[in-house]
């Protein structure tokens, strides 16, 4: 049988909820920004299908851009994970409860 | 099109890597899973004639993003016995809810009689390809990017250092 496109979307809205799952159920933040990087390739996934299926590399482009925005994204997410461990000994997102500090 | 057997494959390797990095207790075994699974979807990009994105893939999340989670999963201690957080009633009504919109759109994509048209001519996506396509037609989103990650760097920096005294 062969592989369509509607096949690739099936994997990509998995791997979206899979990431989803791990965004909501997880507590440490380190792996809620993992939930947000998986549920960024399966966007990412979902752009090389379609860019496939159309026949042009504006897909393939649009991965290249959210591949630089979750760099940026996850780098200064772990920074915060890094100075709220430091500043409450903590990476459990319950116990975040104040502004200040 | 992508080899059935390989499409299977390598899907299968990226959502239970997926679904390890979702589940696993401690976060040194989860970005470990995460980086099998970012190696399938790599595999699945080189199958689909994306060549330069399966690259960037390998270099930039395994190779730069994961190190990073690492050092900070290294840095920052974990508690050993995180619960997972599902006995909030909140959380379970989500749960039901996406895993209802996840059931339809499976159920459609099942279900659907004809397979969308593929494009017969297929597109490389060689470095060559993308490279001409970025200096060109989207040369100020390319600067715009190193713009975002300059700031990202410098936002990074000031948040995480030492104050020195």
């Amino acid at each position: 049988m062969e592989i369509g496109l509607n096949h690739l979307l099936g994997v990509s809205a998995l791997l979206l909820i899979i990431g989803l799952m791990g965004v909501i159920c997880r507590r440490n933040i380190i792996m809620i920004l993992l939930g947000l990087e998986i549920m960024l390739a399966a966007g990412n996934l979902a752009f090389v299908a379609f860019a496939r299926a159309n026949g042009n590399l504006a897909g393939q482009i649009m991965v290249f851009f959210v591949m630089i925005v979750a760099a940026a994204e996850v780098t200064v997410g772990l920074a915060i994970a890094v100075v709220l461990a430091r500043k409450i000994r903590s990476v459990n997102a319950d116990e975040m409860r104040q502004l200040k500090w | 099109m992508i080899h059935p057997a390989l499409f299977y494959s390598f899907s299968a390797l990226t959502l239970l890597g997926a679904l390890g990095a979702v589940a696993a207790r401690h976060p040194m075994r989860a970005v470990l899973s995460l980086t099998v699974s970012l190696f399938g979807l790599s595999g699945l990009f080189v199958g689909l004639g994306a060549h330069f994105v399966a690259v960037i893939q390998i270099l930039l999340y395994a190779g730069a993003i994961l190190i990073l989670f690492l050092f900070v999963v290294m840095l920052v201690e974990s508690p050993e016995t995180e619960r997972m957080n599902i006995r909030n009633i909140w959380v379970k009504l989500l749960g039901i809810g996406f895993g209802a919109v996840l059931l339809r759109i499976l159920w459609r994509v099942i279900g659907a009689g004809g397979e969308p048209p593929i494009a017969p001519h297929a597109v490389e996506g060689t470095v060559e390809a993308v490279g001409r396509e970025l200096l060109t037609t989207y040369a100020l989103p390319f600067e715009a990017a190193s713009i975002l990650l300059l700031v990202g760097i410098v936002g990074a920096i000031v948040l995480a250092k030492r104050k020195v005294t």
